[in-house]
């Protein structure tokens, strides 16, 4: 994956950089050993690595601010930082940028549950913020994989989803307000506790704008009841088609599932060998999960059951209690650690229509064969996002790239039946150069005119969405500006 | 002018030599008044794609709202998020279309559960000021390719560019629902009793209080013997209080159609303003207030407020965190008073900004949202 050249002049001022930033940041805030900030030179995506010239972690939306003011003056690249859970390379330094990471900022600042929200530092990480609000049975909804450790700052950064968002949303449905810095150092709120923008919805461009806007420092989020109870079924099916009608079914049905996940037979088998959830060996289960009252979720199952019936299921296994509720999410829950013991892989995360999936599913299979790589299927089937793993060697030379080919030759046949590149992972760079097989020119150029506005000087985390040569004349300008 | 198709409509804007007045069905009249040539989009119609298996719906920005929603209702669907018709309210006649809808990201009472038109939006296709055909997101439900000018352009009235086709998130239409009404409750009770129910797990979708007619309404939708079981459960919460159910589905779609397109405020003369702010402030806007009228929706956290014509009403929210949208204005009102809530400063150079991208020549419904 190709990088912009980093900027010699920049580097060459490294040292007033890093004096500069310790005069306005507490002791311990600035990192510029070299042998410290290689903690930082890559986030989840480990495939590619760069030590930024320095690394600070700010305690307040004023410190930030005064980041941004300084590197803003010198014309230095800032790459912003949640957790560094990206699987898109969001967080990816470059060699001549700062990272502000925003990890030290995780207070909760307000709770309300008669207004149904919290406000929190965004630096928190998602799964703590349910964990500040559960014990008065209250849930904040987007529940993405990584919620142990991925920070709201990055959820907001990538508009995170999770599993459970057919029914509840994605991060900027449950979003209500920001305070944002601005790269020029300006601090200003988008929202607040209550619904909606009176002019146009900066807070809905804001949200899912891969750190290129601005830098996010806290974020009010809408908190939800819990629900009484909430129950999986497990269906085995003989074919991925008959899965994919099911699901389909299932939706015009009028029940609204939580959540229907899906795998394939390498991920059973995988998942299986590896967590012993006690699945069935078949060509495609679905998990799908209703919430309410223990009648409501009876009712609700016995439509669902009715319609999985239909479609000659191998398989139809009801939880009757927590324990085997517990052991049907067992399996999914490990999916990824499980491909991880037998393999390196890559997962990817394009969308499509959910009628184009038995077809989608077909065409992955034919992609592996001629590409000589397994895949499994392990993927949220309600709302169409797909997340193949595509399996590979890290060890054996040519390997890595193969498995890129193969995996943009998979986005592209996922924007090709209608759908697109990312469903909730982002861009970053891992799939900025796709971005052409999905936009025209015009399309990219309204993105880059929203960035244009909000960084002139094209300094906040510059490399990432869009293809390099596309925005190469605006961050070249930006340079010659300085 | 009246294009027939998007490749007209960009030629048209393209060609354009001074303003234009951009219009849907004209039915929502919001905004300062617009003096330019009228571009109307009602010869864009027609749905290009409708799966009820996959929630989505793709359809030309001037189909007539009436036509989408029979055919979501031919499948039990429905646009989730209610949207309100301001024809009985602005006392304008026309046909609403999707692309009005979606333009001015008008959402009803269910907005505060399953969220507003910003938030089932899945692509879009428009038509900038230089006469430019964009696309920004897709039919998909999950999508994070690139910046979501999907939710910049829903709601932006028009003024960044004219919505040529829209798609959408759809929801299945429960089989039932009912409607709680509690009477006698003043404001601050009637809060309570609506943070209460929204805070219970019996997913409330609409949650309202008409102070003139002294009642506080609650609404469940979902499968027959759940409705009844959580209107059961609520009516528990508040023993204390006069509770009547309702379970007749037309008389519940005829409440909240009221509570939707603000009968309560209608029948008088007078500014109306549209108040958004965190619930529990709304005791202490509608004691400031002074209205002539008031209706609350969301809980609480939406206001509508009929008030003697010209007046400040912003001056007399004292601080409160939110913002108030002037939606039906006399002229003089209008000429006095900005429409849309004034923006801090960087967040309108920002606005005026993506303005000054989007329609350079300035010539989209130019001032509608200005201050």
């Amino acid at each position: 994956m190709e990088m912009p050249v980093p900027n010699a002049d920049v580097i060459a001022r490294k040292a007033q950089l890093v004096d500069g930033l310790a005069r306005i940041l507490p002791a311990g805030a600035v990192i510029s050993e070299v042998s410290e900030t290689r903690a930082y030179e890559c986030d989840a995506l480990t495939a590619y690595r760069c030590p930024p010239l320095a690394v600070v972690l700010p305690r307040t939306t004023q410190e930030v601010s005064a980041v941004l003011k300084l590197c803003h003056a010198m014309g230095v690249p800032v790459v912003p930082r949640g957790s560094g859970t990206s699987l898109a390379g969001g967080a990816l330094p470059t060699a001549d940028s700062v990272v502000l990471g925003v990890a030290r900022m995780n207070d909760v600042l307000e709770t309300d549950y008669d207004n149904r929200f919290i406000r929190v530092q965004t630096g928190r990480t998602n799964l703590s913020v349910t964990g500040a609000v559960e014990q008065d049975d209250f849930f904040y909804a987007p529940d993405p994989s990584s919620q142990l450790a991925c920070a709201i700052a990055g959820n907001i950064a990538m508009n995170s989803g999770g599993a459970h968002c057919l029914k509840y949303g994605v991060t900027t449905n449950n979003l209500l307000g920001v305070t944002v810095v601005l790269m020029d150092g300006t601090v200003t709120e988008i929202g607040g506790a209550f619904l909606d923008s009176g002019g146009l919805d900066l807070l809905g461009l804001i949200c899912g704008s891969e750190g290129q806007l601005g830098v996010v420092t806290e974020a009010t989020l809408r908190i939800l009841r819990k629900p009484e109870g909430a129950r999986p079924v497990l269906m085995g099916f003989d074919s991925n088609e008959v899965a994919g009608a099911c699901v389909s079914d299932i939706i015009k049905a009028g029940v609204l599932p939580v959540a229907i996940e899906f795998m394939d037979r390498p991920c059973i088998e995988a998942c299986e060998a590896f967590a012993k959830a006690g699945y069935p060996m078949c060509e495609a289960l679905l998990i799908v999960e209703v919430e309410g009252s223990a009648d409501e979720i009876d009712e609700q199952l016995a439509v669902i059951l009715d319609i999985a019936r239909r479609h000659n299921p191998v398989e139809l296994r009801e939880a009757k209690d927590a324990d085997e509720a517990g052991r049907i999410w067992l399996g999914r829950k490990s999916a990824f650690g499980a491909m991880g013991q037998i393999n390196d892989y890559m997962c990817l995360d394009g969308t499509i229509p959910v009628t184009a999936l038995p077809h989608v599913l077909k065409r992955i299979g034919e992609l592996g064969k001629q590409y000589g790589l397994g895949v499994a299927n392990v993927f949220h089937a309600g709302d169409g996002n797909m997340h193949p793993l595509i399996l590979f060697d890290a060890n054996k030379p040519g390997d890595l790239e193969l498995c890129e080919a193969m995996g943009a030759d998979v986005l592209r046949l996922c924007v090709e039946v209608g759908g697109c590149l990312t469903g909730e992972h982002g861009v970053g760079i891992e799939k900025r150069d796709l971005m052409v097989d999905q936009f025209d020119p015009a399309d990219l150029e309204a993105q880059m005119a929203v960035k244009d506005v909000f960084d002139p000087n094209w300094l906040l985390n510059p490399a990432k969405v869009f293809p390099l040569a596309v925005s190469q004349s605006r961050r070249h300008v930006a340079l010659a500006a300085e | 002018m009246r294009p027939e198709t998007e490749a007209e409509l960009a030629e048209m804007i393209a060609a354009a030599k001074g303003p234009l007045h951009v219009q849907g069905g004209g039915t929502r009249s919001v905004g300062q008044p617009v003096t330019g040539d009228v571009v109307r989009t009602a010869g864009l119609t027609g749905i290009t794609l409708y799966e009820p298996g996959a929630l989505t719906l793709v359809v030309r920005a001037g189909t007539p709202l009436a036509e989408v929603e029979a055919a979501l209702e031919s499948e039990g669907q429905r646009l989730p998020f209610e949207p309100m018709d301001h024809r009985g309210l602005l006392g304008t006649g026309g046909t609403p279309t999707i692309g009005g809808v979606v333009a001015t990201n008008a959402s009803g009472p269910r907005r505060i559960q399953v969220g507003a038109c910003r938030d089932f939006m899945l692509g879009v296709r428009f038509v900038d000021g230089q006469g430019t055909i964009v696309k920004n997101g897709g039919r998909v439900m999950k999508n994070v390719t690139g910046y979501d000018l999907v939710k910049l352009l829903s709601g932006s009235w028009g003024t960044l560019g004219v919505l040529s086709e829209v798609s959408l998130k759809v929801l299945p239409k429960p089989a039932s629902a009912a409607t709680l009404i509690l009477s006698g409750l003043d404001i601050g009770q009637a809060v309570t009793v609506m943070s209460h129910a929204l805070g219970s797990p019996y997913e409330v979708s609409g949650a309202a209080h008409v102070p003139a007619a002294g009642q506080t309404l609650l609404r469940i939708e979902g499968f027959a013997k759940s409705v009844a079981y959580r209107a059961g459960k609520i009516r528990q919460m508040f023993t204390q209080h006069d509770v009547a159910v309702v379970d007749d589905a037309a008389a519940v779609t005829e409440i909240w159609t009221g509570i939707r397109d603000v009968a309560p405020l209608q029948d008088r003369p007078g500014d109306v303003w549209r108040i958004s702010v965190k619930p529990s402030d709304a005791v202490q806007v509608a004691a400031q207030l002074n209205a002539e009228a008031l209706l609350l929706d969301w809980g609480g956290g939406l206001i509508w407020a009929r008030m003697p014509e010209g007046t400040d009403l912003r001056a007399r929210l004292g601080g409160i965190a939110g913002h108030a949208t002037l939606v039906r204005g006399s002229d003089a009102s209008r000429a006095a008073l900005p429409v849309f809530h004034p923006e801090p400063a960087p967040l309108a150079r920002i606005s005026a900004g993506l303005r000054a991208r989007f329609d350079p020549r300035g010539i989209l419904n130019p001032g509608l949202m200005a201050g």
